[in-house]
């Protein structure tokens, strides 16, 4: 096993005048699990199929460890890859599905039996190893087309291009946990294709967030939330998404709607930026104090567990979270304070500073 | 009971009271009129005339009034009129033959056919051409292509050292003039259907394969062949029924000679029929031939449904 580099990798398919991935060096690296997260259309799939063989950059090169493998066609690659929905040889057996691509490799008959059942014990498929394929339910179907990767030797990396699309959402849970412990087991590197984040959340070791055909994060689950590097992770990952007010810096004060918000934490040309902070991180009923804005209660949203306040903070709407069963009424006058080092300026969607209190620094 | 009386199914009448759901459907017999006009193009298109043939073949007949009723005497002479035996056998080995020659090049076309780009739609014009060309004229170009002195395919194969090519004298050229015919003319058919079938597998399977690292025959089998199941057992009834009732083209080809060597089932009839004017014999033996691509027809479908299982 080893770590997969891309270098300087983009694809384009119409010739360079639109990229599907922008020129990117990345590493995905040995052994761990990354969620690959964005909007539909992103180049997620791209991305995967890129790595699979399936699809030759337009620019750049891929390294397995050591290996180049650009040029390497997709049989020569150890890849495991699952697709949206189920892809099997459907007038086979289960059995005759995972040992197809041992077969195909000349494997000596009693080593492709050897390691079929052990791919089939791992993935609790030995009930199933004399069904016709196409007779079991989706979600056993996608274990399959898994455990067809999994039975080779060698497995550079596990692929996964959402394969839970098809799945019932009860059964969801436990395959990301069988995935979950696949991973474990193996030890194999899994990249798995979401635009779910939830699903990228809970499962991966890393996230890596995908937007127009470029990374603009990655990082552990925690920190794509607590502190997001581009507005669009702050957008994306967070439910409701991070709320971001206009403003202005001028002088090292952040000013959204000619109110001081705070000041900027450091030297900042002066010029438009969007403030930015989580409704998780907007707190009211605090009385005023710095960083923060005044704000009036348009309306509560009632979740259940927790309360959704909207606000107009210095004249623009901004959602705050409040405790379930909190006093606020439409029409009030309230202050609304930001977490300190939880309030980022963002120009041009990326990240320029943070907003800190008047009198002290961010902690 | 009148025509509107609500008709009460046995079971549940026995069982209790009526059903009473609110989307219960009212019956009503007076439906069974909605069925008349049906009921009346199939009585003239099939019915009436399959009665008169079955009229025709019980009969001897003289003139309109001077008739005798024979049974299944007609019958009788037609299965053992070593004429209709011999076209019988001819007919199925050519239908045998045909399926085997069409069936697997149809589908080698459409795997060889492109999946994108402008070429689709020239191979796709250029498959179906020939579909488009009425049987009668597929019969007269094929009457003057094969030709040995005017004919282009005709005179170039008889280019080759050694080979006298001449269907209007030569049994087994004539034989293979018109299966070559049928196979230039109904292949393209298969491969539409195997062409449209082999486009719905989606891309993923292919790059299963590939990763999978399956040969082209692998995936050919394993995939693309999986998928044609549905196609291929169309294909195979409709050209078995096809061929086995060929007329028009060997008619205008060779009228069945040189002797009889493509003398089909369906020139013999009409030979009985049109040209003897023998309507008993005929039409006993248009039921039998009737029945007989019905029978293997069913075999087919059946044993062909029955497999994918």
């Amino acid at each position: 096993m080893a770590d997969i580099r891309l270098e300087d990798v983009g694809h384009s398919y119409d010739g360079g005048r639109t990229w599907a991935v922008r020129p990117m060096t990345w590493t995905w690296r040995s052994g761990r699990a990354y969620a690959l997260l964005g909007p539909s259309g992103c180049g997620k799939t791209t991305l995967l199929n890129i790595m699979s063989g399936l699809i030759t950059p337009t620019t750049g090169r891929v390294w397995f460890g050591e290996r180049e493998v650009t040029s390497v066609p997709t049989a020569g690659r150890n890849i495991a890859q699952v697709f949206q929905f189920p892809v099997l040889y459907e007038e086979m057996s289960v059995y005759d599905n995972l040992a197809f691509p041992l077969r195909n490799r000349r494997y000596p008959k009693d080593e492709v039996d050897r390691r079929v059942r052990a791919v089939s014990r791992m993935l609790g498929l030995d009930a199933h190893l004399g069904r016709r394929s196409r007779r079991l339910d989706p979600g056993r179907q996608q274990i399959v087309s898994l455990g067809r990767g999994l039975v080779r030797s060698d497995v550079a990396a596990v692929l996964l291009d959402e394969p839970l699309t098809v799945v019932d959402p009860a059964v969801r849970w436990t395959l990301r946990s069988t995935l979950k412990e696949i991973h474990r087991d193996t030890g194999h590197t899994l990249v798995y294709v979401t635009h779910d984040q939830t699903e990228a959340l809970t499962f991966a070791d890393e996230v890596v967030v995908l937007k127009d055909g470029a990374i603009v994060q990655a990082g552990e689950p925690a920190e794509l939330f607590l502190s997001p590097a581009h507005e669009f992770v702050g957008h994306f990952i967070g439910s409701p998404g991070m709320n971001t007010l206009p403003g202005e810096v001028a002088d090292g004060l952040v000013r959204v709607g000619g109110q001081v918000a705070g000041r900027a934490d450091g030297p900042l040309p002066p010029g438009p930026v969007r403030v930015g902070v989580r409704p998780e991180f907007a707190r009211l009923g605090d009385g005023p104090g710095s960083p923060g804005l005044p704000a009036e209660v348009t309306g509560v949203d009632r979740m259940g567990a927790y309360d959704l306040v909207h606000v107009r903070a210095a004249g623009h709407p901004l959602v705050a979270r409040a405790e379930a069963g909190s006093p606020y009424e439409p029409g009030a006058a309230e202050f609304v304070r930001f977490a300190v080092g939880r309030v980022f300026l963002f120009r041009d969607a990326v990240r320029c500073g943070q907003v800190v209190p008047l009198n002290g620094r961010a902690g | 009971m009148t025509l509107t009386e609500p008709v009460k199914d046995p079971v549940a009448a026995g069982a209790d009271e009526p059903d009473r759901r609110p989307d219960a459907k009212p019956k009503d017999n007076r439906a069974w009129l909605l069925v008349l006009p049906v009921v009346v193009c199939v009585t003239f298109t099939a019915l009436v005339p399959l009665m008169t043939v079955v009229n025709y073949s019980v009969q001897d007949i003289f003139s309109p009034s001077d008739r005798i009723f024979v049974g299944l005497e007609w019958f009788r002479s037609v299965t053992r009129d070593p004429e209709v035996r011999g076209a019988f056998l001819r007919t199925l080995l050519f239908s045998a033959q045909v399926l085997l020659i069409e069936i697997p090049l149809g589908v080698a076309i459409a795997v060889a056919m492109p999946r994108r780009g402008w070429t689709v739609s020239a191979a796709l014009v250029v498959v179906a051409l020939p579909l488009l060309i009425p049987w009668n004229v597929v019969g007269t170009i094929w009457q003057i292509f094969a030709r040995g002195d005017i004919g282009l395919g005709g005179w170039a194969v008889n280019q080759v050292p050694g080979v006298d090519f001449n269907y209007t004298l030569d049994s087994a050229d004539a034989w293979i003039t018109v299966l070559v015919m049928d196979v230039w003319h109904w292949t393209p058919l298969v491969a539409l259907l195997a062409y449209a079938a082999l486009r719905s597998i989606p891309e993923p399977y292919f790059q299963a394969a590939q990763i999978d690292g399956a040969s082209a025959w692998a995936t050919f089998r394993r995939i693309q062949l999986p998928r044609l199941r549905g196609v291929l057992t169309i294909a195979i009834l409709l050209r078995f029924m096809d061929s086995f009732m060929i007329y028009t083209e060997p008619f205008v080809v060779t009228g069945g000679g040189p002797g009889n060597a493509t003398s089909f089932l369906s020139i013999l009839l009409s030979k009985i029929a049109v040209g003897q004017f023998d309507l008993g014999p005929a039409g006993a033996f248009s039921l039998l031939y009737f029945l007989i691509v019905q029978i293997v027809s069913y075999v087919f479908f059946t044993v062909l449904t029955r497999s994918g299982r």
